[in-house]
Parts: C-alpha cells; structure tokens; sequence
C-alpha cells in the first residue's frame, strides 16, 4: 500500500469525507492540506467547461511545449491528494447526483462568487435538509453579506483593500505590496482552520454550521498592532516616512533592513533586536566610523539615525557575497538571512532539502515534479504528499459506482448526456 | 452562545512567535493560559503604548496578539516551577510552544516530559527552523524570516537598484501560526476519534518556502525565475502596470481592465464621460488575454493604449469612487487603503470587523479588529481583554492545582511564581 492509500485509511482525517467545489488557490489550497491529512476530498468539476472555472487547470508554468487542462503546474500543486470528479450541476439529474453526495458527506466547500450555490438550488438550509449535520465553508472575497459581497476579487484585490499592500513599501514611493497572492495562500489556510474547527464543534455536539469566511475580513486581521495604534491612539498608518516596511518600529530594531550583496540582484536582510546584536554586529563590521560613534550606542540613538547606519552596513555588505555575510553575522548572533532566490532555496538550502520541503509526485501526464509540502511534521499521523493533482474526471468510477453505487450503464447514460 | 473550543485547554510557553496561535484559539473559545517568565513575555515591552507611556500592561502590540487569554508568572528554570508546570500540563490538552528547540527538553519539560503528565497532550512546537534541523539555532526576525524563506524575493518594485521589500504586519510568524493551528486542530480531531495526541513540529522557514505561490512553482515547474515588479505579481516576463494613482493621492490596483466583452463596453462608456476615450473606439472587443501572453503586436498596442487611458481616468478621480464604480460595473478593481482605512470602511463595519472590547482595569473600551471568519452557531468572540501580568496566579494556582495563599505567598517570595 502507498503512503497516500494508507493515509486515506489512517491519517488524522481519515474519518473525513469533503464534498469539494473549491478551486484556485484560496478554495483548492485549504482541502489540499485535508487531503495530506487523509480527508477523503472529492473535487467536482464541469467537463463541458473542461474544468475552466479553475484558471490554472490548463494554464502554467508547464514543464515542456505541451498544453491542456491536465498539464497546469500550478493546478496539479493545489489538487494534490485530492480524487477528481466531472459533475453538470445545471441538469437535474446533475442535482440528484450532488444531492446523493452531499448525504455522504461532512462537509461541501467552495469560493465561488456570492450566491453561486443558492442560484443552483443548493442553499445551506437545502444541505442540511438533506444531511442534518452537514458543514458548509465558503470562501469568499468579500464575505456573502455586507455591502461588497458582490464585489469581485482575487489574491491582489484582497491585499489591496485590506490594508497588506499599503503595509508593504518604502517610504515615498507607491505601495509595493505582494508580488504574489499571499491572501489565495492565506485564505486558504484560514479556511482550513474554519473546516477543522467546524468538524470539532460537529464531532463534539453532533450540531453542523454554515462558515461565512470573507478573505478580505481575514486579511484584515492580520495588519498587525498598526490597528490598535489607530483605535486606541488614534495614530494612522497612513503618515508621513510611513510605511517603511524594511523597519521595524513596532518592535523598535535598528540597524533592521535589507542590504545590497555583492553578485547580481543579491541582498540580505539584518536585524539588530538588542544592544548586544548591534554591538556584536559593529564589532564584525568593525571600522571608526561604526564603533567609535556613540550616537548608535542605545536603540533610541539608533532608531534615530538609521540611514547614516544603513550607508555603513551596506559598504560592508556589498561587497561580500550573500551566504557569507549571512554566516560571519549568524556565527556572532545577529539575526541575518540571505534575500534566497527561488533557485537557491529550493535547490540549494540545506534546510528545505533536509526537510523535504518540496516533495515529489508522480503525474500521469505531467510527469514527474516537485510540490509543496507541508511545514509540519506529526508523531503519529504525519502528513503525506504523494498522490498527483486530479486529471479531470479521473475518480468518476470510483466516486460513481463505489460511492454512489450506479452500475456501468448508468455511468456511460450520465456521459453520453453530459451531466458527468 | 457555545464556542468551538470552550472544552480545550492550552498553555502558551515561549515568546512572540507563537502568540498569534494562542490568540486563534482563544478567539474561538479555548481557554488559553499565557506561562510568562516574572518579568513578562518580551511582548509586553513592545511598543506602541497606550497613550505612548511604557507599561507592561499597556502595550497594544501585547493586546493585540493576546486577547482572551489568561496570564501566570512562572519561573520554569527553577525545579518548582517546573513542578507546577506539570501539574498545570496535566489539565491542559494543547501545548504551544516556541521557544528555541531543545530549551524545554534540556528542563525534562518536552513533549517527552509533559507526556508523561498527560499521556494524550497535544504538543504543537513553532520553530524557525523546525526541532531538528542542523542549523535549529539560527538567530532569525520576522525580517530575516521572510527574506530566507522566499516571499521578500519576490516582492518590491521595477526598479531593481531599490531593495526587494518585507511586507509588514508580522507576517512570517503568522504564517507559521496559521499552520501551527492548522495542526492543533487536525489533532485535536484526530484524538476525538481516538483519544491519541501527539506532537507537532511547525516548521516557520518551509511555511513561508509554502506560501510563495509563482516564485516556488515557476522554479519547481519550469526552472524559471520570477522578478519582482511594483504593485503586482512577480513575473518571469514583464506584465503591465496595475497600480494607478488617484486623484486624492491614493492608489487603486487593476488587475485586468475588461474581461468581457460587457465590461468592455462598460469601460469604454465611463472613459467616454471623462473625455478619454480617444482612440479606443476603434476597438470593438476587449484585449485578449491569450493574445497579450502571445506578444500578438495589435492586442499589446491596444492594452497599452487602454492603460494609458485607466490611468488617465484615475487621476481624474477619487480612489473610492473609482473602486465602487468598478466593481458595481463588475470589474476586479481594489483601493489600496491603509489599515485603519479599511476598518473604517462600512462593508467591514457592517461584518463587524470592529469589536469594542471592555478595559475593566482602566474603566473604559477600545476597539479591536474582529472576526477572520464568520461562525454562524459557534461564533469567534473577544470576551475578555488581553490579561495583565500575572493576573490569573491566584485562580489558577490556588483555585485549580490547589496550593495554598500561604504556598503561593512563599513560591512569589522566592521568585519560582
């Protein structure tokens, strides 16, 4: 038996089955960690459509010239571990169908725009009409109530309104924000906290509930003390020299900053948190200019002339390459880490080659390439990443004729008439 | 109303790197109980302050991260403390723990330690590194967390001799947090079917090497190395602009400007009401994404063309009326707002996404930001503030394990309490 196959059996979630809608990344990446977990996800998807809803179900990186909907690289990360139904919910028979898995199942997901489910006839007070104690999590922009629930988002809308791009940047230039949908990833943890807790609630009481998560409302929450300091000091964010994310005023650090290295596109990133860093720090750095001046002796002095400090940090690094800087500074404890690229830390960094970070799955079309993995290891139930993303509709036997318990026939009718 | 965890019972050791995964689970009901050193966790000297005056007990980078907990002092180097320890272990059903690995072990306080007291404890450990990796003891920040894991390549400007950017907001920490609570509930559920805990390694640096999006993929995939541009997502190949300046001063991000052949027209009629449509007009459909991927010379003119007029049309006006009118015509347009901007925003205000939340110990409330998620029958709750220092020894001590006034006064006496 595989790794995956006994973790269906015997993993944490092994007692799980998830009724999957969910897609992209903020939907498809919290069942994917119930999947590692030995959930039983069954992810439904539109053949007519080819899967399309999903904009990475045939889009790339590849891994060579071919293209088509079972070749997406990011696809086949989101969906690993996962079976793949093909499902017409606009049909009644298709109806039927998600009604029967609906009744097996504990819990039904999805991120699809506000109101998608209610407009199929699949409401929550449908879900639990026909499985009482049925868990439903949406996953959602802007949340299904309040005046945006219309609104429509992705990764970097999510940022921008919650406040995270503004939160990322120097000083009077236009936010940087994230380049990359850091709220899809964030969402979808988010909503495997509100899966788990859910099931909890559920195994304990025997009661199921309805999940309303807004990835904008869970953005927000994570802008930091900055939140308080308006509330309760009525201080904004929004001021002059602010943001200047490379700082650290909350808690005060200094030197704290990222600093050119020597080679092409190179940086590293320093922080001095206590006195005895910055001491050790000036101490390798060494020259007149950095320890004989007493106006960088205490943080306060520090915190008031960073720029001066940052000029001198800079000579020093720059012209020494990233990885011996980042050891020279780690070997007298200062807090240092190269700006890794993502070839360095996924090919070369000890540390996620030690841990498997990026694990291998073997793909019936794609081939073989590496994954995320999962940044935690259990003593008893570990996670597994094994199984490929779904080729689409490549559990429908199984789902079909085990689960659902239709014969052959039955199963060629659905196709033919393209409900499946 | 019942809570999610209102059965569950968590102690929080260890410092800033765990306490947004305490703060998860006591949101959601779990009675979380802060073991502080007597001094008080690091946290609480954290500024800002409550009116700008340093205090223990007063800093809201300290309230923010801690409401709903409870707070011991506890000295656990000492042999006493850590016999209290245990005995507060052996109540408990989740251990967080971040301090560096190895520390609680080298006290007989472990996972291997406590699971004696309590055989079928739950033990999450959020370190940088994970508990046994060769260089476990690296010093690390938030800083340096996100520039070795890999979000800080991929975030900054076009402007390559600018240094790439750390987004703010503690993110590295929260991000293994998320995971930390991710694995405190799958085991949590694992042992209501049977019985069993268990120990978690969170591993802070392979979260954020997970949390990266096209910077992994594009790698793993394909070998190729995305670059870091202003306000949007990092590429292999340039994309357009998406960030425009408004009129007040703020910016709104445009991912795409149409993508229907509705939203088109939409576009073109709100440019023509400003005057800008200019040539646009000779476009009836709007830019193919699959044709601008292919560098098709026609369709990068006209993307071209109609961001120079979005931009345009931007400067003429607010953010927010930009923001609303876009997405009332359908289109994935956002306003960049501050922190503070967005909470007073009245879609968050309507989700309550401000909680009042009573100071007994000054008399008065302040305002917290709320829910992440929205429980329809066990909903998250702020029921009491972040604790003060300490506050909690007598109920806890003396209330639950059953020491004496007389005890406690000694154990304060020698500083083990």
């Amino acid at each position: 038996m595989s790794a995956s196959e006994e973790n269906k059996k015997n993993g944490a979630l092994s007692k799980i089955r998830i009724c999957d809608f969910s897609g992209q990344l903020a939907g498809a990446g919290a069942t994917r960690m119930m999947a590692a977990f030995g959930a039983e996800v069954i992810r439904i998807e539109d053949r007519l459509t080819l899967g399309g809803w999903d904009i990475f179900r045939g889009n790339g990186p590849y891994v060579d010239e071919r293209r088509g909907h079972n070749l997406g690289g990011m696809f086949n990360n989101h969906n690993v571990e996962k079976l793949g139904i093909t499902l017409n919910t606009k049909f009644a028979r298709g109806k039927e169908i998600l009604r029967e898995l609906i009744s097996i199942s504990d819990v039904v997901t999805e991120n699809f725009s506000a109101g998608v489910l209610e407009r199929w006839g699949f409401p929550y007070e449908v879900m639990k009409a026909i499985k009482p104690d049925i868990i439903y999590v949406s996953n959602c922009g802007f949340g299904h109530k309040g005046p945006y629930s219309h609104f429509k988002s992705w990764g970097p809308v999510v940022q921008a309104v919650s406040g995270l791009t503004f939160q990322s940047g120097l000083p009077d230039m236009p936010p940087a924000g994230w380049g990359y949908s850091y709220m899809d990833h964030t969402g979808g943890y988010f909503m495997s906290i509100a899966i788990l807790m859910a099931l909890y609630h559920r195994n304990k009481t025997g009661e199921g509930q309805y999940v309303d998560m807004s990835c904008t409302d869970a953005a927000l929450t994570l802008n930091g003390p900055v939140l308080l300091d308006y509330t309760v000091n009525g201080r904004p964010s929004r001021r002059e020299g602010q943001p200047n994310s490379n700082r650290s005023h909350y808690p005060p650090m200094a030197p704290h900053g990222i600093y050119r290295s020597k080679g092409d596109d190179q940086w590293i990133a320093i922080s001095a948190r206590y006195d005895h860093d910055w001491q050790a720090m000036s101490k390798l750095i060494g020259g007149e200019a950095i320890s004989g001046n007493g106006r960088f002796a205490t943080l306060e002095g520090r915190m008031g002339n960073q720029d001066e400090m940052d000029e001198i940090i800079e000579k020093w690094t720059s012209v020494r390459k990233p990885y011996e800087a980042m050891d020279a500074l780690q070997k007298v404890g200062v807090p240092a880490a190269v700006v890794q690229h993502p070839e360095d830390r996924a090919d070369h960094d000890e540390n996620t080659l030690e841990w498997n970070t990026f694990p291998e799955v073997n793909h019936a079309e794609i081939g073989r390439v590496r994954v995320e993995g999962i940044p935690m290891k259990f003593s008893k139930t570990p996670p597994v990443v094994e199984k490929a993303g779904n080729l689409l509709g490549q559990d429908n036997d199984y789902v079909y004729k085990e689960l659902l318990q239709m014969d052959e026939d039955d199963l060629q009718a659905l196709h033919d008439q393209g409900v499946i | 109303m019942a809570s999610v965890l209102d059965d569950v019972r968590v102690l929080e050791l260890g410092g800033e790197l765990g306490e947004w995964c305490g703060k998860l689970l006591a949101d959601m009901g779990a009675t979380v109980i802060k073991v502080e050193p007597l001094t008080g966790d690091e946290t609480r000297s954290y500024p800002p302050y409550l009116n700008d005056e340093p205090d223990k007990n007063k800093s809201l980078y300290f309230w923010h991260y801690n409401t709903n907990k409870q707070s011991v002092t506890l000295d656990i180097a000492t042999e006493q403390g850590r016999d209290i320890l245990c005995k507060l272990a052996a109540t408990a059903d989740v251990v967080i723990d971040s301090y560096p690995p190895g520390y609680l072990d080298d006290f007989g306080i472990g996972y291997e330690g406590l699971s004696k007291e309590a055989p079928n404890i739950i033990m999450a450990a959020i370190s940088p590194l994970g508990q046994d990796a060769s260089y476990r003891d690296y010093a690390y920040t938030d800083l340096t967390a996100l520039a070795f894991g890999g979000p800080v390549w991929s975030c900054g400007y076009d402007d390559h001799s600018l240094p790439p950017v750390a987004g703010g907001g503690n993110q590295a920490y929260q991000t293994a947090c998320h995971f930390a609570v991710t694995g405190i509930m799958t085991a949590l559920v694992h042992r209501q079917f049977t019985g069993v805990g268990q120990f978690i390694d969170v591993n802070m640096h392979a979260a954020q090497n997970v949390t990266t999006e096209g910077g992994a993929y594009s790698w793993l995939v394909a070998r190729e190395t995305v670059q870091r541009q202003t306000g949007r997502h990092s590429s292999v190949s340039p994309t357009p602009q998406a960030q425009f300046l408004c009129r007040d001063g703020r910016y709104v991000n445009i991912g795409f400007p149409a993508r229907t052949e509705e939203q088109w027209f939409h576009l073109l009629a709100w440019l023509e009401e400003n005057g800008l449509v200019g040539d646009l007009s000779e476009y009836l459909n709007p830019p193919s994404r699959e044709a601008l991927a292919k560098g098709d010379p026609t369709t990068v003119k006209q993307m071209h063309e109609v961001m120079g007029a979005v931009e345009a049309l931007t400067a003429k006006n607010d953010a927010d009326e930009i923001f609303r009118r876009a997405q009332d015509l359908g289109f994935q347009w956002g306003i960049v707002y501050s922190p503070e901007e967005a909470l007073e925003d009245p879609h968050f205000r309507e989700r309550n996404m401000q909680v009042q939340v009573e100071h007994t110990e000054l008399g008065t409330s302040f305002i917290y930001p709320g829910a992440p998620y929205s429980f329809e029958v066990t909903p998250w709750a702020i029921r009491r503030r972040p604790p003060l220092l300490g506050e909690d020894n007598e109920a806890l001590y003396v209330g639950e394990l059953g020491l004496t006034s007389k005890e406690l006064a000694a154990h304060k006496a020698i500083g083990v309490i």
